[in-house]
């Protein structure tokens, strides 16, 4: 019961911020005086011509009848249509969100597989080389902006070893093998960057393991460090980490959108900035709310799945409700 | 070893601070002239480091690259810190809903990257500074609310504020003389870090061209025309990057030793 009622508390933090991200992308995009009317004719239009757009894309309604037919249309999975030639946002996003979601999935997965190694070596050898060495590593990683990783990456394998293509796509479907090798600079860049900020987390994480009483007891009755923290750790790192993936999956989503326009990959980022450039402001609103729809919903669903796999949760859930009681 | 963080975060900023007010007043040579008979000449002398795509010095416009990231850096944190802070200070002292409400707002902003955001506002306005300066600044106004309000609950349930409220001060002046002042170290450290992601933030977005425009030298958007020219002249795309890292690399390392000269008892975690 405890845990239905967690579930419906975080379900209800889901849909508030998901109006408040809507109520923010509307605003910044309507209530300021650059009117879409206008950036579709230009400075020089007539004030009847600005009146007619107007009228004709329902923005002379007030405001608030305006936000709720963009939000209701949303709930519908009607992003709006483009100003520019009349295409449905989604239907324009559709071919491309593959695009995007391989580079997050692979960017995501390669970060952890360098971060979770290079993260528990450091926490372990914090004293020593090893983990000096790592710490300096990530230091100097998260310096280094996610293009500029990707530029020397090309300039590297493609410029001067031509081993890998510098830019472009290929789907899945039409060659996977050329499919690949066109994503591997990019998820490598983004893996990279992403590893830098997580060994951080992942270190301090398996440092707390390092200084709880069960390690000290699986130390003393004979297993080596590494032993001890790959059986008792790993599983209670891994609780802490879990939040940490959610959080890092905006800055994944954002690390994509730069390194889609390193290396011209036709995914949402690349798409965004196109309609920016065309000041085309509904396909820039409605893309913006889908990619922020995405982060909240798999963030919820990660909390979700938290609050199913940790039966602690379920303690503290009760031990939370008996304070406010009391 | 963690006081050399603090010194080897002190030489870059101090680094980057003086070469963008040099900037102000001198440069080897015009950081936006076009000179078209000498494109991208290599290293050596005068250019050291070479020119660009328009013959341009590449000293010249690194060093006014520093100036704007500087400008742009000192606006947006300086805006996050001035609403985040108090923001944070009203949550922890009022508690309850004020606490709430100002918190779950605080949860969506943060939850909004500072490149959506800065797409948002570029699309309107189209890209420049400005734009890109607002949304860095809206969106580092968590972190701040984030440990104004952390440290602001911490100073509450001590000693000297017990004391200080048992001899009748009022609400506002412990504000003011206690929890204030003992909230400078924590923003102090918080600004450094928010600094180095200002000018993550700054550079990619001048390098998707939605911040400063050309021909106004910044690291990004220098990368970008770099990137362009990579097959016939690929040391171009190493300067501006480089600089972006020693400078972000300053920030982190100085906010790292600041936390930990500050609370000696971090040094083990972080």
């Amino acid at each position: 019961m405890h845990l239905a009622l967690r579930i419906a508390r975080r379900f209800g933090v889901f849909l508030l911020s998901l109006l408040g991200a809507s109520l923010l992308i509307f605003l910044l995009t309507n209530a300021l005086p650059g009117d879409v009317a206008q950036v579709l004719l230009g400075t020089d239009a007539t004030p009847e011509a600005v009146a007619k757009l107007r009228a004709q894309l329902g923005l002379d309604r007030p405001l608030p009848v305006q936000y709720l037919s963009w939000l209701g249309g949303i709930l519908v999975g009607d992003f709006g249509h483009s100003h520019l030639n009349g295409q449905p946002v989604l239907a324009l996003l559709a071919p491309r969100i593959a695009v995007t979601m391989w580079l997050v999935l692979f960017g995501l997965l390669g970060s952890l597989l360098i971060a979770l190694p290079a993260g528990m070596v450091a926490a372990l050898k914090r004293r020593s080389w090893p983990g000096f060495t790592i710490s300096a590593a990530a230091q100097l990683g998260m310096a280094v902006p996610v293009f500029w990783g990707g530029i020397l990456l090309v300039l590297v394998f493609s410029v001067g070893l031509h081993w890998l293509p510098a830019n472009g796509y290929v789907p899945l479907a039409r060659n996977p093998a050329q499919w690949a090798a066109h994503l591997v600079l990019p998820s490598v860049t983004l893996a990279l960057v992403q590893a830098a900020v997580l060994i951080r987390y992942v270190r301090s994480a398996f440092i707390e393991v390092l200084n709880e009483d069960y390690f000290r007891t699986a130390r003393s009755i004979g297993w080596t460090p590494m032993r001890a923290l790959l059986r008792h750790g790993l599983r209670n790192a891994a609780i802490s980490l879990v939040t940490v993936i959610g959080l890092q999956l905006s800055s994944v989503l954002v690390g994509a959108i730069v390194v889609e326009s390193v290396y011209t990959l036709p995914g949402l980022g690349s798409m965004l900035l196109t309609a920016v450039g065309q000041r085309d402001l509904v396909v820039v609103q409605g893309t913006v709310m889908f990619l922020v729809l995405a982060v909240l919903l798999i963030s919820a669903l990660v909390d979700f799945s938290y609050l199913l796999i940790d039966p602690r949760q379920g303690a503290s859930a009760r031990s939370d409700d008996g304070r406010t009681a009391a | 070893m963690k006081r050399a963080q603090l010194v080897i975060g002190l030489v870059l900023v101090g680094l980057v601070v003086v070469t963008a007010v040099v900037s102000i007043f001198w440069t080897p040579f015009d950081p936006v002239r076009v000179v078209p008979g000498q494109r991208l000449l290599g290293p050596g002398w005068p250019h050291l480091l070479g020119t660009d795509g328009f013959g341009i010095d590449i000293v010249s416009r690194l060093m006014v690259g520093a100036r704007t990231v500087l400008f742009v850096g000192i606006i947006s944190v300086g805006l996050a810190a001035v609403v985040g802070v108090p923001l944070g200070m009203l949550a922890g002292q009022a508690g309850g809903w004020v606490d709430e409400v100002v918190m779950r707002v605080a949860d969506i902003v943060y939850a909004f990257p500072a490149l959506l955001l800065a797409i948002l506002l570029a699309a309107v306005f189209g890209g420049s500074t400005l734009t890109a300066m607002a949304a860095i600044g809206i969106a580092s106004i968590p972190a701040f609310a984030r440990v104004a309000r952390a440290g602001s609950l911490q100073v509450i349930a001590s000693d000297f504020v017990l004391a200080a409220r048992a001899s009748g001060t009022s609400r506002w002046a412990i504000a003011g003389r206690h929890v204030l002042p003992n909230l400078a170290p924590l923003v102090g450290v918080q600004a450094s870090v928010g600094f180095a992601l200002a000018i993550l933030a700054e550079a990619a977005l001048s390098y998707l061209g939605l911040a400063t425009p050309r021909p106004n030298p910044t690291w990004g958007n220098m990368l970008r025309d770099a990137q362009e020219l990579m097959w016939v002249a690929p040391l171009q795309a190493l300067w501006p990057g480089l600089a972006i890292a020693l400078a972000v690399l300053g920030f982190n390392l100085l906010g790292d030793g600041l936390r930990d000269y500050l609370d000696p008892r971090l040094r083990e975690v972080s």
